[in-house]
């Protein structure tokens, strides 16, 4: 049976993740000397989950850049963030997180860890979904809004108290680097103790307390279930793909379903590791668009992109029937 | 209909990113980013 191919961008999504993550976060310069960018490229938000602390990274987290300017003395809303993630979520809606999200990317590869008990779903796995909108409308923009110090300054919430990606990306890297504090590469020679002091005086010292501790825990707790479960933090926790989630139904980007070439086979379902229904309905808001679905489709029903491309002829061969007896008559 | 919700939330993020720039968000936005937020990421 000849199968339809699937579009580049999906067959290529594993290295598109790697080059943009790379890119991304290309600050050689910053995991050499232990310190952050600083250049202009910082005023822009990348689209996805990827810690501004981070030693290499170019471009702002727009949830972290969020929250920056809920928390700041001269603004209570943000336009500039909001704004950024509007056009992002309309134009692309959940493909970030499927081709343009680096911790997207290290959750995949840590699912690809043989383990005995991988769940694709289970009881309790959809009403916690929604956990991530809750966690958006608290942590990301209400508390950081309205709870202020008496400066007029707020704290952020999400990144201080719950973001894994930051302890991965920024938190271990930058205490690993510098031993000693902010922008101290190395500890000084043991021959100039005076040196030591001198240092260990001016620069502040990374304090590796209590919070350090949860949120190490929380990373840890992520990482082992990525193992078990594909994409956890996504499923659950993040507010970035709640935001974009809700601009799925509408965006650009999007897959699309020709009823006529669908022989209910099923395999477009089964494939589908968010466990989510595509041959039902395509544009929900918990996908991530990996295009597993697409590439599982015998017939090319089911295809994925910014434009619609003209319907394909179902190839010669292909059977016409429902391979799958319970998917026969199933309401579409 | 779609199409139209897509263009109108398009529209509204361009807006968006412009009012903000004009407000002077974008300062904002960039000195938090330049500087290692020890808070944000439990270190501080």
């Amino acid at each position: 049976m000849a199968k339809p191919r699937t579009n580049r961008l999906i067959r290529w999504r594993g290295l598109v993740q790697l080059l943009f993550a790379a890119a991304s976060n290309s600050f050689v310069t910053g995991f050499l000397a232990g310190k952050i960018y600083q250049g202009d490229l910082k005023k822009l938000c990348a689209p996805g989950l990827n810690c501004y602390s981070c030693p290499g990274a170019l471009l702002s987290c727009p949830i972290g850049s969020l929250q920056a300017v809920l928390t700041s003395r001269a603004f209570s809303i943000t336009l500039y963030v909001t704004g950024l993630l509007l056009v992002f979520g309309a134009t692309m809606g959940r493909f970030v997180c499927g081709f343009l999200c680096p911790f997207g990317m290290i959750q995949e590869w840590l699912y690809r860890i043989p383990f005995p008990w991988k769940k694709k779903t289970f009881r309790g796995d959809k009403p916690l979904r929604r956990f991530k909108y809750l966690l958006l409308v608290v942590l990301v923009i209400a508390l950081p809004t309205l709870v202020k110090d008496a400066a007029g300054s707020g704290s952020p919430t999400f990144c201080k108290y719950v973001c894994p990606a930051g302890t991965l990306e920024a938190a271990i890297p930058l205490v690993l680097l510098n031993p000693g504090g902010p922008g101290v590469s190395a500890p000084p020679p043991a021959a100039l103790p005076e040196l030591r002091i001198e240092i260990a005086s001016s620069q502040p010292v990374y304090e590796t307390g209590p919070l350090f501790t949860w949120k190490m825990l929380i990373l840890v707790a992520v990482v082992l279930l990525s193992v078990m479960v594909w994409r956890p933090f996504c499923r659950y926790l993040c507010p970035l793909g709640a935001i974009y989630g809700l601009m799925n139904p509408v965006s650009l980007y999007r897959l699309r379903m020709e009823q006529d070439l669908c022989i209910h086979c099923g395999k477009c379902n089964r494939s589908c590791k968010m466990a989510l229904e595509p041959e039902r309905r395509q544009n929900e808001a918990e996908c991530v668009r990996c295009g597993d679905c697409v590439k599982a489709c015998p017939t090319g029903a089911l295809t994925m992109g910014f434009i619609q491309r003209k319907p394909r002829a179902a190839e010669p061969g292909l059977p016409l029937e429902p391979t799958d007896p319970q998917a026969k008559g199933r309401n579409l | 209909m779609r199409r139209r919700v897509w263009l109108i939330i398009a529209l509204a993020g361009v807006l968006c990113i412009c009012l903000g720039i004009a407000r002077g968000e974008v300062s904002v936005v960039f000195m938090k980013a330049i500087n290692i937020c020890l808070e944000c990421i439990g270190v501080g």
